[in-house]
């Protein structure tokens, strides 16, 4: 056995040139082929990549796909997110435990099941969804849940369990899945035939310099959340110092409510990876990385072939469409589920195999990225925008959406609405034709952005969504009238607790403290001073994190404290009496009260 | 005028920070004529005889009678002040909150190295309160007005706080008697 994972854990080191780098890629092959990445397999790793052990088991316990301990032959991710659970996923994680006779984060005593929570699985317009391994189930009931397991005990084999095929490349046999892609509104510039190789020919026809120009002309900002010219974020990276250079597609989309790149990568792969080559060709790289999160493991298999047809086509590798001198090669990086890992520095950290720590900001990746050499981090929709740019041209890219933040915009709705899905709309669109457009009209409240965006109330539906106003990732979140909003701020809070990286106070230690303190308020036992202490906490938060995540994980409670103050202001009261109303003696001496065998005399007076 | 009243309790506490408030030597002349001392081991009154102007909180909770002890000062005094990291934070007291109250017990009462129990019972005698599920900060079950960190907080601390509070003064003290690195 032992002779058996020494050398089997060599061969996969092997297969990645026993590189430091791959770590990642080792640490995974390693986890599916035995379950778990041990404490001797660690130890086997380390001398293979030449690295100390405790770099391995950093990068083990970071990441929620990976663990020390073994897991169950076949782990069910369940998503444990709001949408899900508006969706009716408690029922079905009650159906999953029944089932298989134990709880969630257990294993089944025989070694065959595990069954965990997941951060939203980017299937939130069919939830509720969960992953079997790779295999994503989609539009869950306890039926179906009860169905998984029983078919699963027969045959352990997860892909068995996809009895109808999605729509569109869905049911392409490399992907084989039952999911959807619910495209309801198709625009101009992203969801357009597509002419493989097209735009490269026309791009390798410009210098890069020109390249970059119609970029820039284009007005073309990043799709990924923050919104930074591209055009500028390519020119820094070419007028860097440095001869490797390297174009990175940010994948991840882990924000909450986001599901865009999964059906973007399902059926328009080809204009990403054409977005990459025509950066690599602008910014001078010769090497590309499309970093996926491991929850879309299910579409590689699918995308590593469409490389293989690329580099066969000679759209990839050497001499790109005869182009003498521009080459060019993609590889595809699987993450291992974290979603700090979207945010760019923490992807580089991960892509270079080591835990997905974000770096200090400056330098900026345009400067000293992956391997420390000039990167570029862009968004899959944004390369697939470079692309639509390079076939019909800058004028006929900004002619859509408004002066500041110009194009399409594709969001993905989910929530209370009648067809939730992939909409693509201008840029300028009001909340409420949004709305309107996928039969949320009756919706209290709308998260715009995902959890780290923002709680729309009613009174502001005639906002529009851009750069400008209500800037957006793609996430519109949709909240009926029987709903909480500040429940839902709570497992948004909740989200983020999670998912910090832990490297920070004020985001590790605070957002558990703003979660605390909000959850008094829900139940009723807070104060108006609690109001002013989330506001001056969140607010803490917010400019004291070092990344991305600490600086909008406040965002939940700090905007329905905004838009939903009104809610709040019911729910708590001034007390004079001075005690702590979240303190309960009865249930803090109850435990003595049974082990001691009588009656407090002060918790029942 | 009478003079403003001043409570002190030590709770979860080792008595360290009375020690230290002892500490301010020959001021404790010039603080008896500031003020009385109700309730407190320092002058053993054991109720409260009045309403207080200051009460000082050592320890944090870690029995019931902690927490009634606790809101009787909440009850009586007009500004309330944790002194003390074990009153703060819980403390060395609070180690314990990682380990379930059983095993609390039963180190206590039947295995612990010098313990000698031949009946192999835990006690139940109304002399030995109920134990919390953990051991809580003071700020937790009541209202805290002030917090003086330190373990204990130096004489000087204690000292300048109470000054400044007694003459209507904001409390404002410099670095050095709140740093402790
Ligand atoms: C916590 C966090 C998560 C992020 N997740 C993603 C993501 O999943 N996908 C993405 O494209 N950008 C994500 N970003 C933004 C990236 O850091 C980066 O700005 C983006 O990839 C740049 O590409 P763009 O300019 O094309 O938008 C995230 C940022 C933060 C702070
Ligand atoms: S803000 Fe949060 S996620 Fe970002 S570095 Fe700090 S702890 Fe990590
Ligand atoms: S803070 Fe220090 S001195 Fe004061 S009671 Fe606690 S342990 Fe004793
Ligand atoms: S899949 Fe559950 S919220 Fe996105």
């Amino acid at each position: 056995m032992s002779d058996n994972l020494a050398t089997v854990v060599r061969d996969i080191c092997r297969k990645y040139g026993r590189e430091r780098g791959r770590l990642m890629d080792i640490v995974r092959a390693v986890q599916e082929k035995f379950g778990c990445v041990s404490g001797p397999a660690m130890d086997l790793i380390a001398k293979e990549v030449g690295v100390r052990r405790v770099q391995v088991a950093s990068v083990v316990t970071f990441y929620a796909f990976l663990s020390e301990q073994p897991k169950g032959q076949v782990v069910i991710r369940l998503c444990n997110d709001i949408i899900d659970q508006m969706a009716g996923a408690p029922d079905v994680a009650r159906a999953f435990e029944e089932e298989l006779g134990i709880s969630f984060g257990q294993t089944t005593p025989d070694g065959k099941f595990s069954l965990e929570y997941a951060a939203c699985i980017g299937m939130c317009d069919q939830a509720p969804a969960a992953l079997v391994n790779d295999v994503p189930v989609t539009e869950l009931s306890t039926d179906a849940a009860r169905r998984i397991v029983r078919d699963l005990r027969k045959h352990m084999d997860p892909s068995r369990l996809v009895h109808r095929l999605g729509d569109g490349n869905n049911a392409h046999e490399l992907v084989h899945a039952m999911v959807m892609n619910n495209i309801h509104l198709r625009g101009p510039v992203i969801f357009t035939p597509a002419n493989r190789g097209e735009a490269i020919r026309k791009a390798l026809a410009m210098t890069p310099a020109e390249v970059i120009r119609a970029v820039k002309t284009s007005r073309l900002r990043g799709r990924g959340g923050a919104g930074f010219p591209t055009g500028m974020k390519w020119e820094f990276t070419r007028a860097a110092p440095g001869d490797r250079k390297y174009i990175v597609c940010n994948a991840d989309e882990g924000e909450p409510g986001t599901f865009k790149d999964r059906v973007l990568l399902t059926e328009l792969p080809d204009r990403v990876f054409a977005g990459m080559t025509i950066a690599g060709y602008a910014v001078g790289a010769a090497e590309g990385i499309l970093y996926l999160r491991a929850e879309y493991a299910y579409l590689q298999r699918f995308l590593e072939d469409l490389l293989d047809k690329r580099r066969a086509e000679n759209l990839l590798g050497q001499n790109i469409c005869g182009k003498a001198g521009f080459n060019f090669d993609i590889r595809i990086q699987m993450g291992a589920g974290a979603y700090v890992c979207g945010e760019e520095t923490a992807l580089l950290s991960s892509a270079e195999g080591s835990r997905g720590d974000p770096k200090n900001r400056p330098p900026f990746p345009a400067q000293k990225g992956y391997l420390d050499c000039p990167t570029v981090v862009n968004n899959v929709e944004t390369l697939a925008c470079v692309t639509k740019i390079l076939e019909a041209g800058p004028a006929t890219f900004s002619e859509h959406g408004s002066p500041g933040s110009t194009g399409t915009k594709l969001l993905s709705i989910s929530g209370d609405c009648k067809v939730p899905g992939v909409f693509e709309v201008p840029f300028g669109i009001k909340l409420s034709e949004v709305l309107k457009l996928a039969g949320g009209e009756d919706a209290i409240a709308v998260q715009v952005g995902g959890a780290s965006g923002q709680m729309i109330a009613r009174e502001e539906f005639g906002r529009t969504i851009c750069f400008d106003d209500l800037a957006t990732g793609g996430s519109v979140m949709i909240f009926g009238p029987e709903r909480n909003v500040l429940e839902v701020a709570d497992k948004f809070m909740e989200f983020f607790v999670e998912e910090s990286c832990g490297y920070c106070t004020p985001c590790r230690v605070g957002n558990v403290l703003l979660k605390e303190r909000l959850e008094r308020v829900i139940a009723g036992q807070g104060e108006p001073a609690d109001l002013e202490y989330l506001q001056d906490l969140g607010q803490t938060i917010k400019t004291m994190s070092r990344c991305g995540l600490g600086q909008t994980s406040a965002n939940p409670v700090l905007t329905t404290l905004k838009n939903f103050r009104a809610t709040y202001n019911a729910l708590v009261k001034k007390r004079t009496d001075g005690l702590q109303p979240a303190f309960d003696l009865g249930a803090a001496v109850g435990e003595a009260e049974t082990i001691i065998g009588r009656k407090s005399e002060h918790a029942h007076a | 005028m009478a003079k403003p009243k001043v409570a002190t309790t030590s709770l979860a506490g080792c008595f360290g920070c009375h020690m230290s408030l002892l500490d301010i030597d020959d001021r404790i002349l010039k603080l008896v004529e500031l003020v009385d001392f109700d309730k407190s081991p320092v002058d053993d009154i054991k109720e409260f005889t009045g309403r207080c102007a200051v009460g000082l909180i050592e320890g944090g909770c870690c029995n019931e009678e902690n927490v009634k002890v606790l809101r009787d000062f909440r009850a009586h005094c007009d500004i309330l002040i944790s002194v003390g990291d074990c009153a703060i934070m819980g403390g060395i007291p609070a180690m314990r909150n990682g380990i379930p109250l059983q095993e609390c017990y039963a180190e206590a009462y039947l295995k612990g190295p010098t313990v000698h129990n031949p009946s192999g019972r835990i006690p139940n005698d109304p002399e030995l309160p109920l134990l919390l599920n953990r051991v809580y900060p003071c700020h937790e079950v009541v209202k805290i007005d002030y917090h003086l960190p330190g373990c204990p907080p130096p004489a000087d601390t204690l000292w300048e706080a109470l000054v400044a509070l007694l003459s209507d003064k904001p409390v404002q003290l410099p670095y050095e008697l709140v740093k402790y690195d």
